[in-house]
């Protein structure tokens, strides 16, 4: 079993390329797809489609079942979430930022501008 | 789905002047984002920001070269391009700081974007690897946190 970082770097890998997102959305909307349908709405070729697939399949974002002579391909929501997840990650970690731009710019604010009575004495005139 | 931009603001109970400050100089920018910062804070002006993980002691360091500069109104840069390499849509991220005065205090706006652009060519593959985990190390971190879990 791949570890945890190898896992995510597969992910960000699969996520990160838009020709890849655009497959990822064409099986979603489809629910089901083969490679010959995939490749008939991209103006991918059938090889670039099937790296691609490869590609996705490895970061455990689809996953194929043989019927007939083709495989079909389906998105697993469970990993996708995840991808989605990290994401909102860089999101929260955005926030955490802002909170101390907040904290940081307030403090210079109030140095700049005394009140007649600091809340905290042990931060004036730093 | 995923999306492709990030987009945050804040009200900040400072004025404009301020928060432009605690944005753009690597002394305050060293107390909220990165380890090490530096930058020449003018279009076209490089920097760059030094990230630690405290967990495993890796350091990576991130290229970036300012867009924009509206004093105090807009700040904008891209980052995370390769070494080397002029950064553009294809190949970096783009972080957008906007201050909008909200009487005497600030609202600050932040957006990174580009998610979806990153594009390489395929033989460039362990290159672009390479350079995206590096850039992506901070962010990786929480990641990984959250991939962890998953087990």
């Amino acid at each position: 079993m791949p570890s945890a970082s190898d896992e995510d770097e597969l992910l960000w890998e699969a996520i990160a390329e838009p020709s890849r997102r655009r497959v990822l959305d064409l099986i979603l909307a489809h629910s089901e797809a083969t490679p010959t349908m995939l490749a008939a709405e991209l103006p991918f070729t059938r090889q670039a489609v099937a790296k691609h697939l490869a590609v996705l399949t490895r970061a455990g974002l689809v996953e194929g079942r043989k019927q007939g002579r083709e495989m079909r391909y389906s998105v697993r929501g469970d990993r996708l979430n995840v991808a989605s997840q990290a994401m909102a990650h860089v999101a929260e970690r955005w926030d955490v930022r802002l909170q101390a731009i907040k904290r940081i710019a307030e403090a210079r604010a109030r140095e700049a501008q005394p009140d007649p009575e600091p809340p905290d004495r042990g931060s004036v005139g730093k | 789905m995923i999306p492709d931009v990030i987009e945050r603001d804040i009200l900040i109970e400072a004025p404009v002047q301020t928060v432009w400050s605690v944005i753009t100089e690597p002394a305050q920018i060293v107390k909220w984002f990165s380890d090490t910062a530096e930058v020449d804070v003018r279009p076209g002006g490089a920097g760059t920001l030094g990230f630690t993980d405290r967990a495993t002691s890796q350091h990576a360091t991130v290229r970036l070269v300012v867009e924009m500069v509206e004093v105090p109104h807009t700040f904008a840069f891209r980052w995370d391009h390769p070494e080397g390499a002029k950064p553009d849509e294809s190949n970096s991220l783009r972080m957008e700081f906007k201050l909008i005065p909200e009487g005497a205090h600030t609202r600050l706006r932040v957006t990174e974007s580009g998610f979806e652009r990153f594009e390489r060519p395929a033989d460039e593959k362990c290159a672009y690897l390479d350079a995206h985990n590096k850039g992506w190390d901070a962010h990786l971190a929480s990641l990984r946190e959250y991939v962890a879990g998953q087990h």
